[in-house]
């Protein structure tokens, strides 16, 4: 239908210069449907990304002009403790969040597909925080954590009063308390997106397994498993991109402390790079946040193409 | 029905999913009733305690400390942003779908990348601009951030339903004489509804729930959405727990109005959005 370039190339007089000035009306009108969307995307998106890849390579403080040092905010990280503590525990917020929400969501998932009765009632209480903002999920989870909230009030009930602590107050407990709202929040979502998955396995299929005497477990392993493979990739995705850009329930609970114990680099980021005035070394840290996004996704699609391969 | 549903006691399943069920619900029963007692009663007696009385003051003293009017500013922000992004994404996802534009999978790509960049990476160079554009600090510079960054996703979405609408119907309209924009308007956006319903109330919950991009590029506090304000409000009612429950409730209305008003539309927004 709309032959773009033949109606770009002629503009001038002639038998056709009625059709072609309505065409080229249609192509202008076209163009701008496209490019100003994409370019407005463009121009707040990679633009700012590359810039923040220069910046990365300078020291700046936002004010006098950015002087350019190489890689010198790279090497600094090395002998930066707190980058390599906020490295770390983002580490295990990507294995501990991650993996406890996609277990969790799956196995919610496994348990709420047949059907039976109350069961959309649970799947609704699960998916409900998913509309909350985390920062209305931190402020919900910051009553439990309290020093006379419900978790001390438990341990009290039964007779554990010496395992009361301030949670989110101390070093050793602040990263793993925060994860626990953060999963709050977000198996409910995995838990939907596997649902979804689950629709598209072939029932017969479990049946004849059954028929050949499978146990409920190795038709989980052999059958139920392997159709939800296109959505597991989803998932995964979606969990580590969501997982190495958490920032708003650390931020709202602890903004990385006590003494930077539950430093992520996202929260680290923030306080360098847009707190702190250190533009320069702020943007590095984006830099490998990025990296390190892209390259768990590599590595992932990576393996389970090998898999697919030898299997 | 099946074996397993046999074996396994309803009992059972359900004396399960009841506790599990709790651990989702307790925390927040317990929202609800701490925003219903009073100070003195929660001094006394603690946070983890059965409630003396219940009180509706907690919710006048959250809203007249200024949650209604942080609530009126997520509002001003939040409805342009989900209109114009649905109107852009809507163009520039007829144009990709319906039209053999030289590079249209490229720039639809291009644009999903841009939507999957972190935060992170954009965080401090968009303030820059801001700055040079005179919108930091207002709410328009918020409102056009947040729609730019988020587009590309709309985009994607909007591009695969399109390509199921059958060719025939816009072709048919093109011969009538029907103009490019005519047939995006009469015929692509009428069909489209169901999807951006779904994509309307997601954009909504995200747009209202935001917390970085408002810390980022807003100072004036008279200016502050919602979300970031009730975390200020910790710092105003340190120990009044009734009030920051109270505050807390109020901030999760509007996403759960929208949440129950488009339910049906809200999750398969979610599915159509992991389809990427």
């Amino acid at each position: 239908m709309a032959a773009v370039p033949k109606a770009v190339s002629r503009g001038g007089p002639g038998a056709l210069s009625v059709g072609v000035r309505r065409g080229s009306r249609e192509t202008l009108v076209l163009l701008a449907f496209v490019l100003i969307p994409f370019g407005l995307e463009m121009f707040w998106t990679f633009w700012p990304a590359l810039n923040s890849v220069y910046i990365s390579l300078t020291q700046w403080d936002g004010i006098a002009p950015p002087v350019f040092v190489g890689l010198d905010n790279y090497a600094r990280m090395w002998s930066d403790e707190t980058f390599r503590t906020a490295l770390r525990n983002t580490v295990i917020w990507l294995v501990l969040f991650g993996g406890l929400s996609v277990l969790g969501g799956l196995g919610l998932a496994l348990l709420l597909d047949k059907p039976r009765k109350g069961i959309g009632v649970y799947r609704a209480i699960f998916f409900l925080p998913v509309v909350f903002s985390m920062v209305v999920t931190a402020l919900v989870w910051r009553m439990i954590f309290q020093p006379d909230g419900v978790v001390n009030g438990l341990l009290a009930a039964v007779g554990l009063e010496d395992q009361a602590r301030i949670w989110l107050g101390e070093p050793e407990t602040a990263l793993y308390a925060l994860i626990v709202p953060a999963l709050w929040r977000q198996v409910g979502y995995i838990m939907v997106l596997f649902l979804a998955g689950l629709k598209t396995v072939d029932p017969l299929l479990h049946e004849a397994a059954k028929v050949d005497g499978a146990t409920a477990f190795e038709r989980f392993r052999h059958v139920t498993l392997p159709q939800l493979r296109p959505i597991t990739t989803v998932v995964l995705a979606v969990t580590v991109i969501d997982a190495l850009r958490s920032f708003d329930i650390v931020w709202a609970l602890t903004k990385g402390g006590p003494y930077h114990s539950s430093e992520l680099l996202s929260t680290y980021q923030f306080s360098t790079g847009l707190l702190g005035s250190q533009l320069g070394y702020g943007s590095a840290l984006a830099v490998v946040i990025f990296l390190l996004t892209v390259g768990t996704i590599v590595v992932y699609l990576v393996r389970s193409l090998r898999d697919e391969e030898s299997a | 029905m099946t074996a397993t549903n046999s074996r396994v006691r309803p009992w059972l399943f359900h004396g399960g999913m009841s506790i599990l069920a709790a651990l989702w619900v307790v925390p927040l029963a317990l929202v609800v009733v701490t925003s219903l007692r009073t100070f003195d009663d929660l001094a006394d007696a603690g946070l983890a305690s059965v409630p003396k009385g219940l009180t509706f003051d907690p919710y006048q003293q959250a809203l007249e400390s200024g949650e209604w009017h942080s609530i009126v500013n997520s509002l001003l922000i939040t409805v342009p942003v989900v209109i114009v992004t649905l109107l852009l994404a809507s163009m520039a996802a007829y144009g990709l779908a319906r039209h053999r534009i030289p590079f249209r999978k490229t720039l639809l790509l291009l644009m999903l990348a841009g939507n999957l960049l972190p935060a992170q990476l954009l965080l401090i160079p968009v303030l820059k601009l801001t700055e040079q554009f005179g919108i930091f600090d207002s709410r328009i510079g918020m409102i056009v951030v947040l729609t730019a960054v988020g587009l590309g996703f709309y985009v994607f979405v909007l591009h695969g339903f399109m390509r199921g609408i059958p060719e025939e119907v816009t072709h048919a309209a093109k011969i009538d004489g029907a103009t490019t924009f005519g047939v995006y308007l009469r015929i692509v956006l009428p069909l489209t509804k169901p999807a951006m319903a779904a994509l309307g109330s997601l954009a909504f919950t995200w747009t209202f729930n935001d917390l970085l991009w408002s810390i980022t590029l807003l100072r004036d506090e008279q200016k502050l959405p919602v979300t970031p304000a009730i975390l200020g409000m910790q710092g105003e009612f340190v120990s009044s727990w009734n009030v920051i429950a109270a505050a807390t409730v109020i901030a999760a209305i509007p996403t759960v109005i929208v949440f129950l008003r488009f339910q049906r539309y809200f999750i398969s927004g979610l599915l159509i959005g992991s389809s990427k």
